[in-house]
């Protein structure tokens, strides 16, 4: 059974703006699938579909064999956000149990997931700590940890990694791939950068904007476990150089990012 | 590992004391700025005969030492001093006063809890909650005395009901404002769970709301204090601060200052419901600091 199946999906926005026609992609169990295209290819709408949390105009999506709105009452995928969304209340320990919680875990329960998931995460010895007593970085842990706490079979992305600087991304792009190893969940990861989609993913999903659709898909043949010189290696400069190529033929140059973000319709 | 920004634990003990003897420092540079300027005006109105706004002599502006004098003095010949009754009576009061705080809290956030989950109750209610606060206090609080008092309620009770009137309303507004102040990221969030109405008020909604619902209760602290006095004016009750106002009130021309040091009295009261809010705050709301006034 595929982990997402996307079939013939559309999204008009009300005020006239179609942010994606036609999509077809199918994720294998596994997979680490990354999303990439200018600001405007509808990439973080496309995410949202498959969590449920925007309705498509047109077509269907299945998460693990499910409707994707079945699939996001029973918590079939974990999210993580550009920003953290870590609740300012709540310890590091208390922001990654919020899941188990709302699922009814009984305490001694998640006690025991919140270790595994700090020392997953390598923030041992700052369970107590609140969020803003944590740098960027580490917020972002907390949120992957949280994503993760309840072993969701698919673990949706959207550029989690953006707002960081280069050399902390750079780390967090080699942690999430052991954790991707270590959890064996599927990842859909949205991105505007072309070396951490070629370093991350076993597929990259190239994007071209108005309409929002899928311009082509390249396979990341690059083996695994990578490492710092997997970034080294010629082929990875071939595969930017292919995915650059790829999204300056989708018609948008990268960096453009004058076009308005799409605004999300409320829930 | 990253770094993370705490303060090292030694300079934010020394930044602590300093703040500490800073604070002690503006309070008292305050006092004296105040009692100076009291006297001040005082010694020059009489210097210069002013008659506006007011004739400044002994009745209008006495003495602050005099007022200060007034706690200790007996208030008839052979009985206790002036603060032990002042004393009976801000307890007195201050027990109203908590009980309307209290009341008007809770009434004020229940209230924000239903009428943030329906647009159309908000649009019926609120011009409502609005206009109980353009009713005058002394016109209604004879009604809800009288009114409690055929039921059988102690009448120190309705002046808590009349305190309540007052408070519950910012409590009201600004829990309503809080309960819709939520990160658009935080509630997408939510969803993604798939959480519950129940579980987006109590993990989400209410938690975000906190630091509006301790601002209004700074303000319903002190308007609890108000409340109750004014309270206690119409409803003829004996024994509280309001009492001692109305009483003092009558022997103003001879003994000014009484009438002052019950003032004082009330305003140090207010003083105190706030900082009991506060403290609360302090150790409710761990947030950064920035957000914690």
């Amino acid at each position: 059974m595929s982990a997402v199946v996307i079939k013939g999906v559309s999204k008009s926005f009300p005020a006239g703006v179609t942010a994606l026609t036609d999509i077809d992609l199918t994720v294998e169990p596994g997979e680490f699938v990354s999303l990439i295209g200018p600001s405007g290819c509808g990439k973080s709408t496309l995410l949202r579909i498959i969590g449920d949390l925007v309705k498509p105009t047109a077509g269907s999506v299945s998460v693990s064999g499910k409707p994707s709105a079945q699939a996001r009452r029973e918590h079939e995928y974990g999210i993580v956000f550009q920003d953290a969304v870590l609740y300012d209340w709540r310890t590091v320990a208390k922001n990654i149990s919020l899941p188990l919680e709302l699922l009814g875990w009984s305490r001694p329960r998640r006690a025991a997931r919140v270790k595994d998931m700090v020392s997953l995460v390598e923030l041992s010895g700052f369970e107590n700590h609140h969020p803003w007593q944590l740098s960027g970085g580490m917020q972002q842990r907390v949120s992957i940890a949280r994503a993760l706490s309840f072993s969701p079979s698919l673990l949706l992305m959207d550029e989690p990694f953006g707002a960081l600087d280069e050399m902390t991304r750079e780390r967090l792009n080699a942690e999430l791939l052991r954790i991707w190893d270590e959890t064996g969940s599927t990842v859909i990861f949205v991105t505007h950068s072309i070396p951490e989609a070629v370093f991350l993913s076993t597929r990259v999903v190239v994007m071209s904007p108005r309409p929002g659709r899928i311009a082509t898909v390249i396979r990341i043949d690059q083996p695994q476990p990578r490492t710092a010189a997997t970034r080294e290696e010629p082929r990875f400069f071939e595969l930017v150089t292919q995915v650059r190529e790829a999204l300056a033929a989708g018609g948008a140059p990268l960096g453009e990012t004058q076009e308005p973000a799409l605004v999300e319709e409320p829930a | 590992m990253s770094a993370i920004a705490v303060e090292r634990p030694r300079q934010a003990a020394v930044g602590a004391l300093g703040r500490g003897a800073l604070r002690a420092f503006a309070f008292v540079a305050g006092l004296a700025i105040l009692w100076g300027l009291w006297e001040g005006y005082r010694w020059l109105g009489m210097r210069e005969h002013w008659t506006w706004p007011f004739t400044v002599n002994n009745v209008n502006m006495p003495h602050i030492h005099s007022i200060l004098q007034a706690f200790d003095k007996p208030l008839q010949p052979g009985g206790p001093p002036l603060r032990h009754y002042l004393f009976h009576y801000a307890l007195f009061t201050g027990k109203e006063a908590l009980a309307g705080f209290a009341l008007g809290a809770v009434v004020g956030f229940l209230l924000a809890v239903v009428l943030a989950h329906s647009t159309l109750l908000r649009r019926g209610v609120v011009p409502y909650i609005v206009a109980s606060q353009t009713v005058p206090l002394l016109a209604i609080a004879p009604m809800v005395v009288l009114g409690l008092g055929t039921k059988g309620v102690t009448p120190w009770i309705s002046v808590a009901v009349i305190a309540a009137y007052l408070t519950f309303f910012p409590v009201a507004i600004n829990t309503l404002r809080g309960l819709h102040s939520v990160d658009p990221g935080a509630l997408e969030l939510m969803r993604s769970y798939a959480a519950g109405r129940w579980d987006l008020l109590w993990r989400l909604r209410v938690p975000s709301s906190l630091p509006f619902v301790f601002s209004a209760l700074k303000i319903s602290a002190t308007a609890s204090v108000i409340g109750a006095i004014i309270g206690e004016t119409p409803a003829s009750l004996q024994g509280g601060l309001g009492y001692a106002i109305v009483n003092f009130n009558q022997y103003y021309s001879i003994q000014p200052a009484n009438l002052w040091a019950t003032i004082i009295v009330c305003a140090l009261l207010g003083i105190f419901f706030f900082l009991m809010v506060v403290a609360v705050e302090r150790i409710v709301l761990k947030r950064a600091p920035e957000y914690v006034a």
